[in-house]
């Protein structure tokens, strides 16, 4: 029997000291959607994606992945993660391949690369447009261009579930494009993709369900097309406000 | 006199030996801490290390064999602090550099005078003291850690690159953490005779450094700090035997001395890449 739900959670809480970041969240993601998480900064989308990911320490609640609790979950290979990251372009240096390598290592992390792992990490790297930058050392590039690799390491797992936390921040509109264009090819392929931003954009065609968080609690959850999406872009949008939003990335 | 003077006496081969597997693996190791910002590790198991000697003078055990036991559980500690305790990691190498150093002085206090003169050897190096004991458990430990650091490095790259990533792809991210501690610790231990406990970060660190300014690979750096640690291991003691200097404070002078080198070659092919560009 098939698992319709790709992702089952139900009455999780995420308490940091001070402050409630989950409030008793219940809901399911069904398997083959594209569901945007959309908030303004604090409100808990960032942490029910870590919660999710076993990332964030879940204070009460259970979360399932394609029906199996995640505690015993072992099939890593169907799960992607791009997380919210800010560039660092004085580290170690590694090639934009390196890098994309890594998300074969979820299909077996001691084994030796196999010729199909190699064409699966090509093929990532030209999904996002990096074919001419693959030996190229992840500090000399831009914003955009690292997180279309960290994009790239994640579809080199060819994850059944997606998480992407904020993949189109501080981008310019062509990155978001090719994003949107990989992110397609994905959704074609059947994977279910959970997605947290601050906007739509050219992903808004491809978004089948919009589920909003407000303080730590689903405040709306239904069309990207309702008026209370809209209504959140415009007053959530961090480059609408007249005072800086804190945590954009750029 | 002849070229190879430097290799007839047998304290020297093995001096030579010794410092070869020590200056290839310090990088090797050296490479995650860097990226995982973890640089003064080597430093706080060193300290660690110290306890380690002195409880073998102590215990009349063979020192460096003691310090890898020693250093190995300090280093497991560390890191069961940094993932359970509610301790940050510089504040675990905190509490890891005074304790090791208290540790080491006590246990030497406690044991007999000579080996106050002995512990000097440990802090500075001293390669001319190397006994066949030494050499041969070395080499073992140097090999296992190179083995291990190729047979690690995608997991070890994936985990110190990102480790949220890690976890989700299924990396035993505790595991692995523990394990490179646990290197941290053997490799520390090793290199403690050829450039002594207060100088092995710097070959651990400084090579991967150089390499840094001069290679865009991941692979590259490796490869080519691995080969910087063996060339200034090798060369300060070539050196120590000629000029009648300690052999560990030689090793970390050339390697900074190559290190100050890099910036300026890669200062260079940077302007003239740029001025190329704008041609």
């Amino acid at each position: 029997m098939q698992v319709k739900e790709a992702l089952e959670v139900t009455n999780l809480s995420v308490h940091y000291p001070g402050r409630i970041a989950l409030d008793n969240v219940t809901l399911g993601i069904k398997s083959s959607s594209v569901v945007a998480i959309l908030g303004s900064n604090g409100s808990g989308k960032s942490t029910f994606v870590k919660a999710c990911l076993g990332l964030a320490p879940i204070q009460s609640g259970k979360v399932s992945i394609f029906g199996t609790d995640f505690s015993h979950f072992k099939d890593r290979d169907r799960l992607g993660y791009v997380p919210q990251q800010i560039h660092d372009s004085m580290g170690i240096p590694a090639t934009v391949s390196e890098v994309v390598q890594s998300g074969r290592l979820s299909h077996g992390w001691l084994r030796r690369f196999t010729r199909d792992d190699k064409e699966k990490i090509s093929h990532a790297i030209e999904v996002v447009g990096l074919k001419d930058r693959e030996n190229d050392s992840i500090n000399t590039l831009s914003g955009g261009q690292y997180q279309r690799t960290l994009i790239a390491r994640a579809l080199a797992g060819e994850p059944d579930l997606l998480f992407l936390d904020e993949p189109t921040a501080g981008v310019d509109l062509a990155t978001q494009n090719i994003f949107a264009e990989a992110l397609k090819h994905l959704v074609e392929g059947g994977t279910t993709v959970i997605l947290v931003s601050h906007e739509l954009g050219p992903l808004r065609p491809l978004i089948d369900r919009v589920i909003m968080f407000r303080e730590g609690r689903v405040s709306f959850d239904g069309s990207p097309d309702a008026e209370a999406v809209d209504s959140h872009i415009f007053h959530d949008h961090p480059h609408s406000s007249s005072k800086p939003a804190e945590g954009w990335q750029i | 006199m002849t070229l190879f003077e430097f290799l007839e006496p047998a304290f020297m081969q093995r001096a030579l030996l010794a410092a070869l597997v020590v200056g290839l693996c310090a990088p090797l190791v050296g490479i995650f801490l860097v990226q995982r910002r973890l640089s003064l590790m080597g430093d706080g198991l060193g300290h660690i290390a110290l306890t380690g000697v002195a409880l073998g003078f102590l215990l009349q055990t063979n020192p460096v064999a003691t310090a890898v036991i020693v250093a190995s559980i300090g280093a497991v500690v560390v890191e069961l602090i940094r993932a359970y305790g509610k301790t940050s990691g510089d504040v675990a190498l905190a509490v890891l550099f005074y304790g090791g150093i208290a540790g080491g002085v006590l246990l030497i206090g406690l044991s007999s005078k000579k080996s106050n003169v002995n512990l000097l050897s440990y802090l500075f190096g001293s390669l001319t003291t190397v006994s066949r004991f030494d050499i041969a458990l070395i080499v073992a430990l140097a090999l296992a850690i190179f083995v291990a650091t190729i047979i690690l490095k995608k997991p070890l790259f994936a985990l110190c690159h990102d480790s949220e990533f890690a976890q989700v792809s299924g990396i035993p991210v505790k595991l692995l953490s523990m394990l490179l501690a646990v290197m941290t610790a053997v490799t520390v231990t090793i290199a403690m005779r050829v450039v002594g406990l207060l100088l092995v970060s710097a070959l651990m660190i400084i090579p991967v450094a150089t390499a840094q300014q001069i290679s865009k690979s991941f692979s590259g750096t490796r490869i080519l700090s691995a080969a910087i640690g063996a060339f200034g291991a090798v060369s300060g003691v070539i050196a120590s035997f000629y000029l009648d200097l300690a052999p560990g404070a030689l090793i970390v002078v050339l390697v900074i001395s190559l290190f100050i080198f890099s910036i300026g070659f890669s200062s260079y092919t940077r302007r003239r890449s740029l001025r190329l560009q704008v041609r």
